[in-house]
């Protein structure tokens, strides 16, 4: 395999379970949204990471013996998709969420503009569809950070909270594309009245299969049932 | 994998009464034309049509029972998305959930003609003034459940909702033809996953027809009371919003199933259920209704638990909701 081609599966194979886990993550939301509108466009957003993820995935091999059977010391996503959405596990908080949202879908949409770009074939078809399902998501986001920063004192104190929580996991994110990342993000911030965080944490590992505590979990739940069946068809 | 036998015929009514809809759009009766008149001539009435006190409350509380039971119902199926034991069937279940949430829009619009709020609805949902199906009262215990549900309460719901695609109601009508099209949907894949699980080991066959042994009867009680018991049956046939009572859709439902659990290889859990040459209609057991009606007054297995899930989901929501309206507020005061 020439040295691209193992470049591209290797980083196929991360973005593919960012998108996996953010949809997990992002299905935690259905019948708990704070509208109704809310909660059909957050279950349309975890649907194109899900579609994303398995496009992605079958690059690599099939889809659910890569889902379902790896540890988590097998995954590549980024630290940043498997975080609990809120301040601690099991929370579910709509500002943590958007905050969430908007650092993942910038990163999400660079990545897949390269991709669209890049010389391998197959590769370019999955980045040119998900380069339109990203840039809706990144819009999503931002127009929920302008009213929630530019809301009411508690939505602003909350989102405020979220972005200093979430921020530092921005590093591992972004990693090669940090300045064009910072581009699309930083004015978002500053017209919803938030304050950039200072760069100092910068926890990462999740490239290399050195995950928080979160993913076991995360996977606990996801693989339990594929897993108690070995070999079923569904 | 084979098709959802006679769901195509459902769905053909569909498409009749969409096309009966757009025939009695150009053949209207002229403004001044009374409510009766109207009912008789099988036209729609709209919004800002006179009609009884009567007709108006009846349409309110069944369209707002309906919406509601499309919003409670994502709970038991949005159970076992995070557990969904492929991606395929995740994205189908996801998409499934989703769209009862978007049938919930629909319908919330549509009551919303009537001169009732949004707010109203949501709140007599949340403190239990209004009820939805009882049907999502009742624990999804394994995956089976999925196809299960899919299959016989998807598939009980558009038995039922196929003849409200000709409800004398415009809006109504219109919101159950968009409805219909996808429940049919909703009913294939729900159909097909139980297929599947009744092809599969051992353990899946056991899933499956513990799953159908479960859903069977709550299926049959969706048509609510036997005639004899139904309140609101009479008028309501009279409007032309109901067109078959709760016995003749239930029966229905009846025949449709029977065959459809022959391909599939699992066993309805009704040992009397046989052939009637004379009727022309399977002979089955009734649902226990004593039980329907303590579900319906609140003591079923899972009432309290899906009130309290989506009064958890409203109340955690408020501060989202407050600042945007703030933030509209805000930006309305800088335009003007
Ligand atoms: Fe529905
Ligand atoms: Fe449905």
């Amino acid at each position: 395999m020439s040295e691209l081609a193992e470049r591209t599966e290797v980083e196929l194979l991360a973005l593919g379970d960012d998108a996996l886990i953010a949809a997990q993550r992002l299905a935690e939301w259905v019948s708990r949204a704070p509208t109704l509108e809310e909660d059909v466009a957050l279950a349309n957003i975890a649907l194109d990471q899900l579609g994303a993820a398995r496009m992605l995935l079958a690059t690599a091999g099939d889809e659910d013996e890569l889902a379902y059977r790896r540890d988590d010391q097998g995954f590549r996503n980024c630290l940043l998709a498997e975080l609990p959405l809120g301040p601690a596990r099991g929370d579910l908080d709509f500002g943590w969420t958007m905050t969430w949202l908007l650092m993942l879908s910038a990163a999400q949409l660079l990545r897949y503009t390269d991709l669209a770009a890049g010389a391998d074939e197959q590769a370019a078809g999955i980045g040119a569809k998900a380069v339109k399902e990203s840039t809706y998501h990144l819009d999503h986001a931002t127009q929920w950070m302008l009213r929630l920063g530019g809301g009411t004192e508690q939505s602003h104190r909350r989102v405020q909270e979220a972005l200093d929580g979430l921020w530092p996991y921005g590093h591992e994110l972004t990693e090669g594309i940090r300045d064009r990342w910072l581009a699309l993000v930083e004015p978002v911030l500053a017209e919803s009245g938030l304050t950039r965080p200072a760069d100092r944490w910068r926890p990462d590992g999740g490239r290399a299969g050195r995950h928080t505590e979160h993913l076991s979990f995360l996977l606990a739940e996801m693989q339990s049932l594929h897993r108690a069946h070995p070999g079923a068809q569904w | 994998m084979p098709g959802v036998a006679g769901a195509e015929r459902l769905l053909g009514e569909v498409e009749e009464a969409e096309a009966a809809l757009r025939e009695a759009a150009e053949r209207a009766l002229d403004g001044e034309a009374s409510f009766d008149a109207v009912i008789a001539a099988d036209q729609k009435i709209e919004p800002r049509d006179a009609m009884p006190d009567a007709y108006r409350a009846g349409l309110i509380r069944q369209i707002a029972q309906h919406a509601h039971s499309e919003i409670i119902g994502m709970q038991p199926e949005g159970n076992w998305i995070s557990r969904a034991p492929s991606l395929r069937r995740k994205a189908i279940l996801l998409a499934k959930v989703q769209d009862e949430a978007g049938h919930g829009l629909y319908l919330y619009a549509a009551a919303e003609t009537l001169g009732v709020s949004r707010q109203e609805l949501d709140a007599a949902l949340l403190t239990g003034k209004q009820k939805y199906s009882s049907i999502f009262n009742y624990p999804t215990l394994s995956w089976a459940d999925m196809g299960a549900i899919g299959w016989l309460v998807d598939g009980a719901a558009i038995v039922n909702q196929v003849p409200l695609c000709r409800c004398s109601y415009g809006p109504y009508a219109r919101a159950m033809i968009r409805v219909c099209k996808e429940e049919s949907f909703h009913q294939r894949q729900g159909y097909q996953s139980l297929y599947v699980l009744a092809q599969g080991t051992p353990a899946q066959r056991a899933m499956a027809q513990d799953a159908v042994d479960r859903w069977w009867y709550p299926s049959l009680a969706m048509f609510g009371p036997p005639d004899a018991d139904s309140t609101h049956s009479a008028q309501s046939m009279a409007w032309k919003v109901k067109r078959f009572s709760n016995d003749e859709l239930r029966q229905r439902f009846v025949d449709m199933c029977v065959p459809q659990a022959e391909i599939l290889g699992v066993t309805l859990p009704d040992p009397d259920l046989k052939w009637n040459e004379q009727r022309g209609h399977y002979d089955y057991t009734s649902p226990d209704f004593d039980e329907l009606m303590r579900v319906v007054k609140g003591d079923g297995p899972c009432n309290r638990q899906r009130l309290a899930h989506r009064n958890r989901a409203h109340e955690d929501g408020a501060w989202v909701r407050e600042a945007a309206a703030a933030y509209a507020a805000k930006n309305r005061k800088v335009l003007a």
